[in-house]
């Protein structure tokens, strides 16, 4: 019976070939765009997702512009429960042209690589990297969009930073885990320090951001209160929260473009649902004279049912299919396209979850008011249907 | 009606109205009939007349107003959709005007359907099919599409597929109305067999005389009542 039922299925979805083809088309579409449109949304949140729990960052108070003196890193070591700290500044500097953008990062070099061990190096590249003073390493990602190699030389224009600065690539790391940024260029923090004294005294010795590893990620709360304590009632008061929070800070300055898109994702669901259930209800329609006829011989309500609920998931299912195999390429050349402005950029797992699940529902919900209609259609009322 | 056999359809006092614009529209009043079994009987009558109703309610796709409608002793007004269902899946074979075969599906397929609802292993269905297509003279035709074959040949496909089940009844709404004289012929034939063969009770709905004239007894309705021959 379940063969014969699945062969009436396909037959029934194959019989208007150009309708089931333009409607399979359209929800290909729709499923591409939601996967692509949700991926969006987690490459906004790839810096969260990716943050370890054992982390913690430390900012000045009244904002992230405003730095922090040198001298908390020896406090902040200090503090019950810490293991390790270390410290950077945003660069912000202009390679060629200011649409070239890419995170540039003055780094402790030895404490942030050991802080940060999914930026994974090779022992050569990292020596070599800690010697040069204008040694600096590049992200993966970031080396490919623009062709950087070891040796050669990134020129940028500081902002932040008034000058020409020259850096040296020394290495290329790769991500440790696929949500990894690998966008990045760090550089030496002493070579940042030592031309700020030479040229502007007073912005030497000053810190971006601290990160703090801890020793139990469940203390997080406790040593953060510590480590504020610490500077309560200084010139630079902190700010302490984790990793995690810290880069959902960024995402929230975002949050309706977020909320939009993921908005628009949803109702590219919704539109493609309407189009389904048309489908469904034309095709409905033109089969009553057979769904008497099947009613006549014997059959169910829940049998017709499952014909139309069967067909309609059927359609929507190869083009769900067809759609979340398109996520992929696509998803590759728009990560492409966009450069380092998506530093990750990969279709997880709940992306193509979820996109079955709408494609599931597109199918059932598009089916429920056709199928309750032909069910209950009486069977003299349908035969007049037919000829 | 018929002969000195028993009864398989007994109707007394049976009443049916349609609503129209919010008015009971009387379409059969007081039918009282019997027909025996391996009966052959055209019900015959003008458009409106309330014929297909009877036989709607024969065969159980409709529902009575009032009466008593008895098929092989069962009152099939006191049972439910389902319960109908079922009734109809195991006692009546349906043949259509315009056949109302799956075009999706071939001959065989559609021949095999009733069965579906069986617990019939599919040799044995496929041998039940095979030997009923024979029997109509489409054996070569199992894979053909509906949409292959003239409409004389249609509806051979449609009786297989009333009688694959081996039903006691068969209810036949203008079987020959769309087709030309010789298709029509042979259907008429084809139902003739059934009922002297096979020993099926055939009820026919026409309007066609020499239809009728295949039936072994004709009645009358005129105005949802039963009348004499004209």
């Amino acid at each position: 019976m379940t063969a014969h039922v699945l062969k009436l299925i396909v037959k029934n979805a194959l019989r208007h070939k150009l309708r089931t083809a333009l409607t399979a088309a359209g929800i290909v579409v729709a499923i591409l765009s939601f996967g692509l449109l949700q991926t969006v949304i987690g490459a906004w949140y790839a810096g969260a997702n990716a943050a370890s729990d054992a982390r913690l960052v430390t900012r000045n108070a009244i904002s992230l512009a405003f730095p922090m003196p040198l001298s908390y890193a020896s406090r902040i070591r200090a503090v019950d429960g810490v293991a390790a700290v270390t410290h950077a500044n945003w660069f912000g500097g202009v390679y060629q042209d200011p649409k070239n953008f890419f995170a540039q990062f003055a780094v402790d070099a030895r404490t942030y690589l050991d802080l940060f061990p999914e930026f994974r190096l090779s022992e050569a590249e990292r020596t070599a990297f800690l010697r040069d003073r204008k040694g600096a390493i590049v992200g993966r990602k970031l080396a490919n969009q623009y062709g950087f190699k070891v040796g050669d030389s990134i020129p940028l224009r500081g902002t932040i930073f008034p000058g020409q600065w020259e850096f040296v690539v020394r290495g290329i790391y790769d991500g440790g885990k696929p949500t990894t940024d690998t966008s990045q260029m760090l550089f030496q923090w002493d070579y940042l320090n030592e031309s700020m004294l030479k040229t502007f005294p007073r912005r030497a010795n000053q810190v971006g951001f601290y990160v703090v590893r801890i020793e139990n990620p469940d203390d997080a709360a406790a040593v953060s209160r510590a480590i504020d304590e610490q500077f309560k009632n200084s010139i630079a008061e902190t700010v302490t929260e984790t990793e995690k929070a810290f880069q959902l800070g960024f995402v929230s300055m975002s949050e309706a473009i977020v909320v939009a898109i993921r908005v628009v994702s949803f109702v590219v669901i919704v539109i493609i649902l309407a189009v389904m259930a048309n489908t469904m209800a034309m095709s409905a329609r033109e089969r009553l004279a057979e769904y008497a006829t099947l009613k006549a011989l014997g059959f169910g309500p829940g049998f017709l049912a499952t014909l139309i609920l069967g067909e309609s998931v059927a359609i929507c299912a190869a083009g769900a299919a067809a759609g979340i195999a398109l996520t992929f390429p696509v998803a590759a050349a728009f990560s492409a396209k966009m450069g380092t402005l998506f530093p990750v950029f990969h279709v997880e797992l709940a992306t193509l979850v979820m996109q079955a699940a709408a494609a599931l529902v597109v199918g059932l919900a598009a089916a429920v008011v056709p199928s309750l209609r032909s069910a209950r259609i009486s069977i003299v009322n349908g035969l007049r249907h037919a000829g | 009606m018929g002969e000195a056999r028993a009864p398989l359809v007994e109707i007394r006092r049976l009443a049916k109205s349609y609503w129209r614009g919010g008015q009971p529209v009387p379409v059969l009043s007081d039918i009282n009939l019997e027909i025996a079994e391996g009966d052959f009987l055209a019900l015959m009558g003008p458009s409106g007349s309330g014929k297909s109703t009877l036989l709607n309610l024969i065969a159980g796709i409709d529902k009575p107003d009032a009466g008593e409608l008895r098929v092989a002793g069962e009152d099939i007004t006191r049972l439910s959709e389902a319960e109908l269902a079922d009734w109809r899946a195991a006692n009546v074979g349906f043949v259509f005007q315009f056949y109302n075969l799956m075009p999706v599906l071939t001959a065989f397929e559609n021949v095999e359907l009733p069965l579906m609802l069986t617990r019939l292993a599919r040799r044995e269905r496929r041998e039940r099919v095979d030997m009923m297509l024979s029997l109509v003279g489409l054996a070569g035709r199992a894979s053909h599409y509906p949409s292959e074959l003239s409409g004389g040949q249609q509806q051979r496909v449609a009786i297989a597929r009333a009688i694959v089940g081996d039903p006691r009844l068969i209810v036949a709404d203008e079987p020959t109305g769309d087709l030309d004289r010789v298709s029509a012929a042979e259907i008429l034939h084809l139902l003739q067999r059934l009922n002297r063969e096979l020993g099926k009770t055939v009820i026919m709905v026409t309007h066609d005389a020499n239809a009728a004239s295949a039936a072994r007894a004709v009645i009358h309705l005129d105005k949802g009542e039963l009348v004499a021959e004209p």
